[in-house]
């Protein structure tokens, strides 16, 4: 990687435990403009984990986080874990930091467009008709046009999770994190949500995405990370990675998906 | 025996007297009991430590004790304290309040149902979908924002069924404000029966109309229902 540029999100260090289990033993980063980075792993090796610390819905015990070369101020609370100092700055780094969660988690007494709305209209504050304007943009991108008056249990889960990539994009984040986005849902319904994805990332958008998704990792990301035990095993460009492992851990992963 | 109408078509005034104390009461004290309830349903489902238990052991009081005795503490009991005799010597309008069935009553039934329905608030807090807050937390909303838009709004949603029952169990529950002396629908009741030595015909009538109300109340609910959990309802429905 090229070092002169500037970094979309860089991670340094992180270290997580679970009482007395540590499942981040030190891992960092580093995301430029346009780079779509594949976290692989078995489940177990912190990949969640280390996705989840990035807009700190888990806490980390150790590490720093930057979003466009900007610091999130964090100290170490009683607990041993790290606390941002500001809320304030903890928000405004989340709403650059869009994430898309394996379960969808859209808001289900919402309708799809006030789900897509509410974070632009009541946290970026835009004009009502510039946050449906942004719905209608985005949902047409993910190929859901007309079903802005549908409630989420009213739609297939490949369609609940275009319409949670679609509330991801109308924030207009710098980044965007995926955490496992097509592993609850039925085999002929990957499909949609990943030829979506591929979308966004022939677009130029920044994208982190912790996957079981090997052709994903291959075909779309130009950086993969291979996590075990809670430690970078081994990372690069996917098409060598991919295809010459050089760890044994690595080997025996990609023997086991077999894709 | 036989069923005299007439007497119920002579009183009919007087229920309806009765019927409108009974709605007053009924209301005002479901409406305090919801301003009340919302922070402590919110503190209690918070878990903050001490805040927590306050609440806790006010909510067990009123729920461990009869709503009927509640109001004969507030109307009849605090009224031997020679304090309050003084301040009532004192004309303090404040503390005269103490001395009218009507305000008594409401503070007992506020009281009462505020303890019952934060722990509905608290119950619906609690089962919160965690992904749903997750998702409002990485779209940067604050603390008050999650709880005003995602949280609440949700909560409410889910505790309908259970807080109809607590209007239902309200609504009938004010019947004993007929014990601290009010012309409730109870009241009326009483009233015909002991002028017309008829109670078959007094208290027949008494209940039909609460039926009524608690038909009314049910239909309310419904109404509500389909406007607000229609993101419950079978696809296509």
């Amino acid at each position: 990687m090229d070092t002169q540029e500037a970094s979309k999100l860089m991670v340094n260090g992180l270290h997580k435990r679970f009482g007395n289990h540590e499942v981040l033993k030190g891992v960092s980063m580093r995301a430029r403009a346009g780079d779509v980075i594949s976290i692989i792993g078995s489940s177990g090796s912190g990949k969640s984990t280390f996705l989840r610390c990035i807009n700190m819905l888990e806490r980390p015990h150790e590490g720093s986080i930057y979003v466009n070369d900007e610091e999130l101020q964090l100290f170490s609370a009683r607990d041993g874990m790290l606390r941002p100092v500001s809320e304030k700055q903890l928000q405004g780094m989340r709403t650059r930091l869009a994430m898309v969660f394996q379960h969808f988690n859209l808001w289900a007494h919402m309708t799809v467009l006030e789900n897509i709305i509410e974070a632009p209209l009541r946290v970026l504050k835009v004009t009502h008709e510039e946050a449906v304007a942004r719905a209608r943009k985005y949902l047409d991108k993910v190929g859901l046009a007309g079903v802005e008056d549908k409630y989420p249990a009213h739609l297939s889960g490949g369609q609940q999770q275009r319409v949670a990539i679609a509330r991801a994009l109308a924030m207009e984040p710098e980044v965007m994190l995926f955490d496992e986005p097509t592993s609850a849902l039925d085999p002929e319904l990957v499909g949609e949500v990943l030829r979506v994805m591929q979308a966004l990332a022939e677009e130029g958008r920044t994208m982190v995405v912790v996957t079981h998704e090997m052709a994903f990792a291959r075909e779309v990301s130009n950086h993969v990370i291979f996590l075990h035990q809670g430690r970078i095993e081994e990372e690069g460009d996917p098409a060598i990675v991919l295809r010459q492992p050089r760890s044994e851990r690595l080997q025996q992963f990609l023997a086991g998906s077999l894709k | 025996m036989e069923f005299d109408v007439n007497i119920i078509v002579t009183t009919f005034p007087l229920y309806l007297r009765g019927l409108g104390t009974t709605l007053q009461l009924v209301a005002i004290a479901l409406a305090c009991g919801m301003l009340l309830a919302l922070p402590l349903g919110v503190i209690r489902a918070m878990e903050y430590p001490w805040l927590g238990r306050m609440v806790g052991a006010y909510t067990y009081f009123f729920r461990s004790t009869p709503m009927l005795v509640q109001l004969l503490m507030v109307y009849y009991g605090f009224g031997q304290f020679k304090w309050l005799q003084a301040q009532w010597d004192a004309e303090n309008r404040f503390w005269l309040l103490f001395r009218e069935p009507y305000f008594c009553a409401c503070l007992a039934f506020s009281l009462n149902t505020a303890a019952y329905t934060a722990e509905i608030i608290a119950g619906a807090i609690r089962n919160s979908p965690v992904g749903e807050i997750e998702a409002a937390k990485a779209m940067g909303m604050s603390w008050s924002l999650r709880m005003r838009r995602i949280i609440l709004p949700g909560a409410f949603r889910r505790m309908m069924q259970s807080y109809s029952n607590e209007v239902i169990l309200m609504l009938q529950g004010s019947a004993i404000a007929s014990a601290v002396t009010l012309n409730d629908l109870t009241g009326a009741g009483r009233t015909v029966y002991a002028r017309f030595y008829a109670p078959f015909e007094a208290f027949v009538f008494t209940g039909l109309m609460y039926l009524l109300l608690t038909f009314i109340v049910l239909g309310l609910f419904k109404l509500a229902e389909r406007k607000w959990l229609a993101h419950l309802r079978p696809r296509g429905a």
